[in-house]
């Protein structure tokens, strides 16, 4: 069989230097002067070979010379920094290319290592451990809309026909939405976006794809209501409203605003949440994420973005019995007798993660469930082609 | 013979200027002219590049090629001529005027795969032209080239003020306006026959 191959080659080799010799090299050495009767002409072809490799040479040594003896000294840092960089000059750092921001990062004690958008903070770790920088850990940005009243839930003051845009509805008289504060629904926000990342569901209001919105803030300049504000991706649990209006005048123009009962203020476990001018805010300084304050609002105005929440598990070999776990759970979700294994009651438990990080034993896992913890806002984020 | 080398001068920057007549270079054309600062700073560059090479490649042209037969090697051989310039002179400006390196530095990788360079050494070539004739042709396209440039980065400067239509915002118009600069550059045909 091998016998087979290598004559199937050598054929093949034979063929191609056949068509080669007797019908390019021909054709190239008629301009070269030398013959074109179908013979190959050495001469030619040793010549080109001799004259291309001393050229060749020639330059090759030049260039040598010339390296060896005009060497720049670079910080090799820089290099390296280089390396790890995308090379996409893009110019999101704010310097000339990739080059540019290798040399600042490394030269300047002050440029901070997170500049490279496109690298993310993969780069940034890399480059702080070539130039021996702190990386401060970046927290990923989000577009999030301040307004869950859409058509079916909130009240309009007059039929608006001008044209179907923000800017412009806003111009007769704010805009047609009975709260002054809320999202008009015409979709400046999706056409301003640049990544495509927002669409309007069903009821006119926008929903940003989690994975597509880069948190550039052209849809928060383009709102004219100050309806969306970039947040961070973590800090999941937003107070989806905007209304300073009183809280009786916020029921009778929208089912789903704030009313400002202070209802979350009493249920957070860590005082994040404060009400200022009739809106409750929360500081997400404080906010631990537990999700409590999205089940305790009776106007369901506090969205809860984290589709899925875990649940906690006690481990029962490690479990010694120390109640901390049953004294900070905020739902009394976890119970036990003292020094026996304590148990969680999966249908209370929030996936606040309260208890885990407080276990001396280590001995709560949280393990992600699917069923029945998903919340309400998910169902209504199905997108519309518009 | 210096009259023929004033009049390839002149025939090679403004009658048969590369940009506008024989449409070469246009990336570089496009891409530098935004900033008369680097619209400058490339006609510089290119002009000095584009003498330096087309004396180098006559050398070569003359002394190695003609008598060996390598006609037929001509691209070759001027591509790798320039590209081994090129490198060398980049090394060089490094060392020793870093200032006009991070000025200039950027073009010289532009201009190694330059068609208008490589058109210089190879008209030159198949003309027969003498190393002076060479040398008035260079220095005759490296200004019209400049000259290009120029007019360009100061009409672009001022459409940056311009109310421009969307569609054409950008690259379209400035193609508009080097079709409509050729046409004026046509002008200068009956000026001199070769």
């Amino acid at each position: 069989m091998y016998e087979q191959m290598t004559n199937i080659l050598l054929q093949l080799v034979n063929h191609v230097a056949s068509v080669f010799l007797n019908n390019i090299l021909p054709q190239v050495s008629a301009e070269g002067g030398a013959v074109a009767d179908g013979s190959i002409p050495w001469d030619t072809v040793t010549t080109t070979l001799v004259v291309l490799a001393g050229l060749g040479i020639v330059f090759g040594v030049a260039l040598a010379i010339v390296a060896a003896r005009f060497v720049v000294k670079q910080d090799p840092k820089v290099e390296k920094v280089r390396e790890t960089l995308p090379g996409a000059n893009c110019g999101a750092c704010g310097f000339a290319g990739c080059m540019g921001y290798a040399e600042a990062v490394a030269g300047n004690p002050d440029v901070a290592v997170s500049l490279c958008a496109p690298g993310k903070s993969a780069v940034a770790e890399k480059i702080a451990e070539i130039t021996g920088k702190k990386a401060e850990k970046v927290d990923p940005k989000i577009a999030r809309v301040f307004c869950q009243g859409g058509n079916s839930l909130s009240q309009r003051k007059f039929i608006y026909t001008g044209v179907m845009d923000c800017t412009a509805a806003v111009l007769a008289a704010g805009g047609d939405k009975s709260c002054e504060y809320g999202c008009l629904g015409y979709a400046t926000c999706m056409r301003a976006c640049p990544f495509d990342a927002i669409k309007m569901s069903a009821d006119n209001l926008p929903i940003i794809n989690k994975e597509k919105c880069t948190a550039c803030g052209k849809c928060v300049a383009a709102c004219p209501k100050q309806v969306i504000e970039l947040a961070l991706m973590s800090k999941a649990v937003v107070i989806s409203c905007h209304s300073k209006d009183k809280g009786i005048d916020v029921k009778k123009k929208c089912q789903v605003g704030c009313i400002a009962c202070g209802m979350c203020v009493r249920t957070c476990p860590v005082d994040a949440i404060k009400i200022d001018n009739n809106l409750a805010r929360i500081d997400h300084g404080k906010c631990v994420v537990c999700g409590l304050c999205t089940k305790k609002c009776p106007t369901k105005a506090i969205l809860d973005h984290i589709p899925v929440r875990p649940k906690a598990f006690i481990d029962p070999a490690k479990c010694v019995g120390i109640d901390v776990c049953e004294k900070v759970c905020p739902v009394n979700a976890i119970s036990g007798e003292v020094k026996a294994v304590h148990k969680v009651n999966q249908e209370k438990c929030i996936g606040c993660r309260m208890c885990e990080s407080r276990c001396p034993k280590n001995a709560i896992t949280m393990v992600e469930v699917s069923v029945g913890a998903a919340q309400t806002p998910v169902k209504e984020q199905q997108p519309v082609s518009a | 013979m210096f009259q023929h080398a004033l009049t390839i001068f002149i025939a090679s920057a403004l009658i048969n200027n590369f940009v506008f007549s024989r449409y070469l270079g246009l990336c570089i054309f496009f891409g530098v002219t935004k900033k008369m600062e680097t619209a400058v700073g490339m006609s510089f560059t290119f002009t000095a590049v584009m003498l330096i090479s087309a004396a180098l490649n006559w050398v070569i042209y003359t002394y190695v090629m003609i008598p060996y037969h390598l006609g037929f090697l001509k691209i070759v051989i001027f591509i790798g001529t320039i590209a081994a310039f090129v490198q060398a002179a980049d090394t060089i400006m490094k060392k020793v005027v870093p200032a006009l390196y991070y000025k200039l530095g950027i073009y010289l990788a532009l201009i190694v795969t330059n068609c208008v360079i490589l058109a210089v050494p190879l008209i030159n070539a198949e003309e027969n032209y003498s190393l002076f004739e060479s040398m008035a042709m260079a220095l005759g396209s490296g200004l019209g080239f400049s000259l290009a440039l120029i007019l360009m980065a100061s009409i672009r400067e001022k459409l940056e003020l311009a109310d421009v239509p969307k569609s054409f915002q950008g690259l379209p118009i400035s193609f508009v306006l080097t079709g409509l600069i050729a046409l004026a550059f046509l002008g200068f045909s009956g000026m001199i026959t070769l």
